[in-house]
């Protein structure tokens, strides 16, 4: 059974080097650590690739069981593994980023403490991401998604000595777990509509429980379980209103912003749905949630890609926002155009985070683009890759990101002219959305790349503040383009980005790559049948149409901005208000933790005082203490110690027996 | 006449007498340990009786077994006298309280 030799390797060897590493780490050096961890993923790698083209050529699928894991009463449940065209895919992706993001920490993490401590955690969660996109059952979906979330955690407060580091992962942990009790409930229904949480058991049954209703609501069984998914969904994959932990997010190392907050883990939400793609075509409630929230996400999250200054935060605001598009194609009924997306999206996104990351080690880690400009000379490789980013996640032709954003506006086009509610609200947000992605990224370069190099004058102000500063020491350093383990990854990643969406296009979009995995809406995949188109008919075609015209407007708007602060001057006069809500980010954060943090500590408060301290301390447990308390305080009396008493009540009670036993002998 | 009832209501009697010599007692500890011989004493009359008028002989075997359980039983009961003696200095069943709740 090679290929079950094959599954385990890919799964099991970044298991194995988190486990050395972590545990040996101290006494391995960091030498052998990154060499160790690197190794395990390469071996993955490698092992995906495989996997990918057995996929693409032998049509390999795989659907079965490792072992059982627990059995419960009938119920038992069993670790198993799921290969098809969607899980290659995702395994490609998770891999080939994780590998790319290993290779780049070396450079990053060079001067950092925790360095074995910071490579056991990647390898760990590269694992979790493994076991998640494998999983052929809810459980161990939900063990790699809680695995994941913890390893986001622990990221985020790498720095743990910092209190904004320890808040942004505190709040990311409590946020998620709103959408993981969200998520729990729907497996729960899950469990109790089809009595199986396996997959391909689930799909079966589907039609069965087609027609029921939750409990007594007169609602939709499906639609109940597919929204609660969701929002589990939302919680992982950032989608408004639980998007609040993920820009803070941004307090963890770099090479985990990439890896973790914008390639891998927050798309699982938007993989799960996709894998579930059969249940949810059976509700179309949900798939209009999906879109609006996505939506919402697009548009109103991007924009506030456009007043951050920290550079780290652009690129978290613009993860939001994509994160919002490939929600839309799924809530369109195209989930193989979300994967697509997500795919892209993966590449390009890790590409500019790293590139970000680049530019905060050359500049010291100074994250402030206010202090940065004029970089470009400097840092050659690092600007050209920014700029393929930029334009992949622009959605400019022919890098990646236009394929399918492209098609992500199709779709929501499409499921306009079937009448999918809230689809006029979709489809417009997705079109702004282009303006917008296409403003913030570039107002993102020129800020970092172009006009005056302001990092001349901050460096003699803040030069207190440079705590990683080694080469910095005599007057100001020139920044100096990063080593090449960091820009190996970057020119490794820039080359996805650039072809990755002409390639897979074809098998992604009319092709038959996902059939038996992902199964695309009825409305939106005849449409693909009706109309097939290649990648150049798709190019010659979005010339007549607005979104690439958006994206040029919006990059002339962002280099209109570059050249002339008075421009930005009347904007922000006359957006004044607009602006000052979006500075608050819609008061989303003010509404988490002034309002509904104190009204669930209220509550907690509440319930703490009457029903455990009241309740069940004062009346159930020192209540039925003090019950006995009063009684033995009266029987004690009858013990007075004496033998002769002890006898007295021997015989009273024999005597109380016999009467009882001849009374019931004799009837 | 005298008939088997007379006897048994002597037993009875004897009976009684002696757990109310265990209950009422509250001076002295060797008459607790007579008591309890007298309520063997009485079950040993249960035991003749039964076994003159119903013509079995067992009964009065049991009898001498019961006796020699007794004895053992009393000198027992008087060896733990005596080391109660040496710890308490008393006999007065009064003074024994220590299982007071």
């Amino acid at each position: 059974m090679t290929e079950m030799n094959l599954y385990l390797t890919i799964i099991l060897s970044p298991l194995l080097a988190s486990t050395i590493v972590g545990l040996f780490g101290f006494a391995l050096g960091k030498k052998i650590s990154h060499s160790l961890t690197i190794l395990g993923v390469l071996i993955s790698t490698i092992g995906s690739y495989c996997l990918l083209n057995k996929v693409l050529n032998g049509g390999l699928t795989y659907d079965g069981p490792l072992y059982t894991w627990l059995t419960v009463g009938s119920q038992s449940y069993s670790v198993g593994i799921l290969v098809d065209s969607l899980t290659a895919t995702m395994l490609t992706i998770v891999t080939s980023v994780s590998l790319m993001v290993h290779i780049y920490t070396i450079g990053y993490m060079e001067h950092e403490e925790g360095y074995e401590r910071f490579f056991s955690y990647i390898s760990l969660f590269t694992f979790m991401m493994i076991m998640l996109v494998m999983a052929n059952n809810f459980i161990q979906l939900f063990f790699g998604w809680e695995g994941v979330g913890l390893v986001s955690y622990l990221l985020i407060g790498f720095y743990f000595q910092r209190e904004s580091a320890t808040f942004a992962n505190l709040k990311a942990f409590l946020v998620n777990r709103i959408g993981d009790l969200g998520f729990l409930l729907g497996i729960g229904l899950v469990l109790a509509y089809f009595g199986t949480l396996n997959y391909a058991e689930v799909f079966a049954k589907l039609h069965e429980i087609s027609g029921v209703t939750f409990l007594n609501t007169g609602w939709n069984a499906i639609t109940v379980i597919c929204l609660l998914l969701f929002v589990g969904a939302m919680g992982k994959s950032a989608q408004f209103p639980l998007h609040v932990w993920l820009p803070d997010s941004m307090e963890g190392p770099t090479p985990i912003s990439a890896l973790i907050h914008a390639a891998t883990m927050v798309t699982a939400g938007i993989f799960m749905v996709a894998r579930l793609s059969p249940m949810y075509n059976m509700s179309e409630t949900a798939l209009s949630f999906i879109a609006i929230i996505g939506a919402i996400n697009a548009l109103f999250l991007g924009l506030l890609g456009l007043i951050q200054n920290d550079i780290k935060r652009v690129v978290a605001y613009s993860t939001l926002s994509q994160l919002g598009y490939m929600a839309v194609a799924l809530g369109c009924g195209a989930y193989s155009v979300g994967i697509f997306h997500l795919m892209t999206h993966a590449f390009f996104k890790a590409l500019l985070f790293l590139a970000a990351g680049s530019v905060i080690v050359a500049m010291h880690h100074e994250q402030d683009m206010r202090k940065m400009g004029g970089l470009w000379k400097y840092m050659p490789i690092t600007y050209v890759v920014t700029i393929i980013g930029n334009l992949a996640l622009a959605g400019v032709p022919p890098f990646a990101g236009f394929f399918s954003k492209d098609m992500i506006l199709d779709a929501a086009s499409n499921a306009h002219e079937h009448h999918m509610f809230g689809s006029s609200f979709v489809v417009f947000c997705v079109y702004a959305a282009v303006f917008v992605t296409a403003c913030y990224s570039f107002r993102q370069l020129f800020m970092t790349f172009h006009g005056k190099e302001r990092f001349r004058e901050v460096h003699h102000d803040d030069h207190g503040h440079d705590s990683h500063d080694d080469h910095g020491g005599h007057g100001h350093s020139e920044p100096k383009e990063s080593p090449w383990v960091i820009t190996l990854p970057l020119v490794l990643l820039a080359i996805p980005s650039v072809i990755i969406g002409w390639l897979a296009f074809d098998k992604f979009v009319p092709g038959e790559f996902f059939s038996g995995a992902i199964y695309n809406a009825q409305f939106f995949a005849e449409e693909i049948i009706k109309d097939p188109i290649t990648p150049i008919a798709m190019m010659a075609h979005s010339l007549h149409q607005p979104p690439v015209y958006l994206a040029l407007a919006g990059i002339i708007a962002a280099f209109i901005a570059h050249k002339s602060p008075a421009f930005v001057a009347v904007i922000k006069t006359i957006f004044k208000p607009v602006i000052f809500v979006m500075e608050r980010k819609y008061f989303m954060d003010d509404l988490f933790i002034n309002i509904l943090a104190p009204i669930g500590r209220g509550l907690g408060k509440i319930l703490w005082s009457i029903g455990d301290i009241l309740l069940i301390d004062g009346l159930i447990v020192n209540g039925s203490a003090r019950v006995i308390a009063v009684f033995a305080k009266i029987f004690r009396r009858a013990q007075t110690g004496y033998v002769n008493s002890a006898a007295t009540y021997m015989v009273l009670g024999v005597l109380i027996l016999l009467t009882f036993c001849t009374g019931l002998i004799l009837h | 006449m005298i008939g088997m009832t007379h006897y048994l209501v002597l037993s009875a009697i004897l009976f009684a007498l002696s757990v109310m010599g265990i209950f009422l007692n509250r001076k002295n500890i060797i008459v607790v340990l007579m008591s309890i011989e007298l309520m063997l004493l009485a079950v040993n009359f249960n035991f003749i009786t039964f076994s003159s008028f119903l013509h079995n002989v067992a009964g009065q075997i049991f009898v001498f077994f019961t006796l020699t359980v007794a004895a053992a039983e009393a000198a027992i009961g008087l060896a733990i006298l005596i080391i109660l003696f040496r710890n308490l200095r008393s006999i007065n069943v009064q003074d024994m309280d220590q299982l007071k709740g």
